[in-house]
């Protein structure tokens, strides 16, 4: 719990009924939070932290304006979960905004990133905008769905609340 | 900023943002406790103890109930509705790979430094 207290706190909050908004801070200049968001070989190593418990097992990331990326999960390739999209902006150490098309047109959000240096140490603040309310409430019950299994403590707690 | 008019939503959210009280509706879960059990298991004071089950008993997720001189705990009538489930997973997610972005941030800057040290 020690190491809990010491790190940069991440917050969630929704800004409105189709909007979310992560922020946290990082004790890094900018220009490396950006490298670790764009070079697939770093990206690799945090976005698919081992408490999630599911095995990268492609990543191709061209971040660059107008360029795309895909990620697949899973170790079986004929039981692979895929994420994919395009760069609809992109710009060097500063900001990182792209789409997820992996649901279908009708509920493709965008997700921003933006980077702001301070001293030494870079404020991220994350934004996923989804097109309407109900691609909000879908995604949400998506991946939920999708990250069953992943967070024992907190599945605990709701099977504890469940149970009484 | 939470613009949910459900204010039991807001702070059913502040009281699961905490780990100790994730880990006190675990405990719970699995039975009742006294505030001294829970103490002792979270390894903590009776009152940072006390303070979190406040937390919990307003969020109603926690009821306590006082027998003689031991207040026992047990797992309240609120329930987690499914958007409040999905934030709380969502947050647990950018947490931790923010945390594994930490790491490699540290190797990055590690590496920088050891080659600026060569150049000079």
């Amino acid at each position: 719990m020690k190491t809990e207290s010491s790190k940069n706190p991440t917050t969630v909050k929704m800004s409105s009924d189709r909007e979310v908004l992560v922020t946290r801070t990082f004790d890094s200049p900018a220009r490396l939070v950006f490298e670790a968001w764009s070079r697939p070989e770093l990206f690799r190593q945090w976005w698919v932290p081992r408490s999630l418990g599911a095995t990268l097992r492609s990543c191709e990331l061209d971040v660059r304006t107008g360029g795309t990326y895909r990620l697949e999960f899973g170790e079986d390739p004929a039981e692979t979960m895929a994420f994919f999209g395009r760069y609809l902006e992109v710009v060097p150490d500063s900001r990182i905004v792209w789409t997820n098309d992996e649901g279908g047109p009708e509920s493709a959000s965008v997700t921003t990133v933006t980077l702001e240096e301070q001293d030494g140490r870079t404020h991220l603040v994350l934004s996923e905008v989804y097109p309407s309310k109900e691609a909000f409430d879908a995604a949400g019950t998506g991946a939920q769905d999708a990250l069953s299994e992943t967070f024992e403590q907190l599945d605990e707690v709701l099977a504890g609340l469940a149970a009484a | 900023m939470v613009q949910y008019s459900d204010t039991r939503f807001a702070s059913s959210f502040a009281a699961l943002a905490d780990p100790t009280r994730r880990g006190v509706l675990d405990r719970l879960g699995r039975g009742d406790a006294s505030i001294t059990e829970l103490a002792d298991r979270f390894e903590m004071t009776l009152t940072g103890m006390k303070k979190h089950v406040g937390v919990l008993e307003q969020a109603g997720l926690v009821t306590t109930r006082k027998v003689g001189r031991v207040r026992t705990c047990a797992i309240g009538p609120s329930r987690l509705d499914e958007e409040l489930e999905w934030i709380v997973r969502y947050q647990q997610l950018w947490d931790a790979r923010f945390d594994a972005l930490d790491q490699v941030l540290e190797k990055l800057k590690a590496k920088e430094q050891s080659r600026e040290d060569r150049v000079e």
